[in-house]
């Protein structure tokens, strides 16, 4: 198997909110002891809803937040212990919404060049062939290069933020919900595109989305997260095929897709909404919304183990089909 | 269905003005939706269908107008309908449900107060006996504790609770007709399932019909009995929802149906790589002449370059049931 490109030991962020003149200062516990790996070449699904501390978990991947506790190993070393551009030169992000996410300002040639300039490399010609390469992996023509982004659909200015993402030659890139604000018609394309370049660029892609349609195509393997935890992790035809934890039977159940269903009844819908991170509820933060609950839920966290080779679930049902 | 649909939307043409050009936005848009039916309008950002929402509602403002064609609920012409009938209309007899709660709620009025206003204002019920009925409201919608929740403004709720209110408020004075705009796009996945389910089963309790508007076509097809779908202004398609998904008619929506990463397809079709459709959603600015599917379209020929198809009724189905606009279709 060789040695992990990423590992996760026991991550956690925390993060102080409020303040100490009135109502106190609370913890905010966005990632709560993660433990996780990414191989050379492989796609790791991301799997969770807004407040489960996957984009927490992405921006301490990327060095952007301190851990409180646990470490991140990234390429053989501590992420900590790493200069802020050479983590750079080894994760990269490409995210949601490409309006937001490129300088209006810049040309393509320029957001594509600057990167390769703040990382020396000083000459003219190299700078301009790696370019115009890129933007031919990317599916952009050299024209488009002189171009504002404005000038650009949805889809395009996706391919010039996948562009941006990999001129550096990262080995990993973290993918936050690649294609959700894109057009319909739009995202397989996109989705296609993410492939290939994995395949060709031997890229490993950390792919966070809550659409689980996109996660089952691309992923390798898949995490589900809730509530700053990992509930369910395992390759993506035992999670989708084989689910053992109630959180990840609710997720599918929700699929709107009538004629389509996988193996999943209608009964493992989750009841209610999300708890706020800020309060959760104690033992498995799953259990006010589970079909299964019992007391021993309430009581105590059930922590995350083998259910078969390589696929681990955190529940105290993990053997339960129902 | 009945002879005497509930809504009756006839060649529909909404006239976008921008820069002194007129484009059309919407054009020969026609559809009916019987009493009690579910029916969804599919299509992607700028295809005309959240306006053509906003026309039944009598809501189209400037730049987009009304140019042309026929919106009859109920035997009324409303099309025609002043604002004061419009206004009377909606609330009472179409219930109105919008993306997102935040900013379809007044953010300085309690919930209760604002699902009280529905009772006062159309059916001239005293504040004390409105508030009452608000809670019981509050209680159809599945809101815990529904006598505290009323005091409460919108920001002290969640995003799965406002769009309850919003539901509670659309359905207070049992509208015939509700109209859903993209009602679950900011929820989360297993919020959005759970407030599906509510409208749906609301909905059926009450006799009341559905018009939901969405990008999502597997949503639609779950909760509505009939599918059309837009395409650049026009409607490309419409089919019983099963018939959607098993045969699709039109390149579009076949290419769009192949395309969905559906759960389950990587390992039925035992491939990563998806079905993509090639090209970009033209710009109203520069509709392509023709079938306007035809730059993107693998069947396109002479005559879609030059000729836009007519609708045509499918075989084997009632002809208001199902229908295809495209010159190769099948």
């Amino acid at each position: 198997m060789g040695d992990p490109l990423l590992a996760l030991d026991d991550l956690a962020v925390h993060f102080k909110v409020g303040s100490t003149l009135g109502g106190g200062v609370h913890t905010l516990k966005a990632v709560d002891g993660v433990t996780l790996d990414v191989k050379p070449g492989e796609c790791l699904g991301l799997v969770g809803e807004s407040g489960c501390g996957k984009s927490t978990l992405a921006l301490a991947i990327m060095g952007l937040v301190p851990p409180t506790r646990g470490h991140i190993n990234l390429d053989g070393r501590d992420l900590m212990q790493r200069e802020r551009l050479e983590t750079a030169r080894t994760v990269q992000m490409v995210f949601q919404d490409p309006y937001a996410s490129l300088n209006p300002r810049q040309t393509v040639r320029r957001t594509l060049a600057d990167p390769l300039r703040i990382h020396g490399v000083s000459d003219k010609a190299e700078v301009e062939a790696r370019v115009v390469d890129m933007m031919a992996k990317v599916g952009l023509r050299p024209e488009h290069a002189d171009r504002y982004p404005h000038e650009f659909s949805g889809g395009q200015r996706q391919r010039i933020g996948i562009a941006r993402a990999l001129i550096l030659k990262p080995k990993l890139v973290i993918c936050d919900e690649p294609v959700s604000a894109l057009d319909v018609s739009i995202r397989a394309q996109i989705i296609n595109l993410l492939l290939e370049l994995k395949d060709e660029l031997g890229l490993a892609y950390i792919m966070i989305s809550h659409d689980l349609g996109v996660v089952e195509h691309v992923s390798d393997r898949v995490a589900v997260m809730y509530l700053g935890r990992i509930v369910e992790q395992g390759g993506w035809q035992e999670i989708f095929e084989n689910p053992r934890h109630p959180y990840t039977r609710a997720l599918i159940a929700a699929i709107p897709d009538p004629f389509h269903r996988a193996a999943v009844s209608a009964r493992a819908k989750a009841k209610g909404e999300i708890p706020s991170a800020l309060n959760p509820p104690p033992g498995c933060h799953f259990h006010p919304r589970c079909p299964l609950k019992a007391d021993i839920c309430v009581a105590q966290a059930p922590p995350l183990e083998a259910v078969a080779a390589g696929h681990r679930a955190a529940c105290h049902f993990r053997d339960r089909r129902d | 269905m009945s002879t005497d649909p509930l809504l009756e939307v006839d060649g529909l043409r909404i006239a976008l003005t921008s820069g002194g050009t007129t484009y059309n936005a919407a054009e020969d848009v026609s559809f009916e939706i019987g009493r009690g039916e579910a029916f969804g309008l599919v299509g992607e950002s700028g295809c005309g269908k959240s306006i053509t929402a906003l026309a039944v509602m009598g809501l189209l403002k400037r730049p987009l107008s009304l140019a042309g064609g026929r919106i009859v609920l109920d035997g009324e012409e409303i099309q025609k309908a002043s604002p004061a009938r419009m206004r009377e209309l909606r609330g009472s007899r179409i219930g109105m449900i919008f993306q997102e709660p935040m900013t379809a709620l007044n953010p300085l009025s309690p919930v209760g107060r604002q699902i009280a206003e529905m009772f006062v204002l159309h059916q001239k019920a005293g504040w004390s006996e409105a508030m009452d009925r608000a809670e019981e409201a509050l209680r159809q919608v599945r809101v815990p504790s529904p006598a505290r929740r009323i005091k409460d403004y919108p920001h002290q709720l969640s995003g799965g609770m406002r769009q309850r209110v919003m539901i509670a408020i659309a359905l207070a004075c049992s509208p015939e007709l509700l109209i859903a705009d993209e009602p679950t796009t900011a929820l989360d996945v297993t919020v959005q399932a759970e407030i599906i389910d509510l409208m749906a089963e609301l909905c059926a309790a009450k006799g009341t019909a559905i018009l939901m508007i969405s990008h999502d076509l597997g949503l639609v097809a779950n909760m509505c009995r009939r599918v059309a779908v837009m395409y650049a202004g026009r409607i490309v398609e419409a089919q019983p929802a099963e018939a959607i998904f098993a045969t699709p008619q039109h390149p579009y929506t076949q290419g769009l149906v192949n395309s969905l990463p559906r759960l389950g397809e990587r390992s039925r079709r035992g491939q990563q790589k998806l079905r993509e459709i090639a090209g970009v959603v033209p710009s109203i600015q520069a509709y392509p002449s023709g079938c306007r599917f035809n730059p993107r379209c693998p069947r396109a020929t002479e005559v879609c370059l030059t000729t836009p198809p007519a609708i045509t009724p499918l075989p084997a189905a009632n002809s208001a049931e199902a229908l295809v606009r495209c010159h190769h279709h099948g």
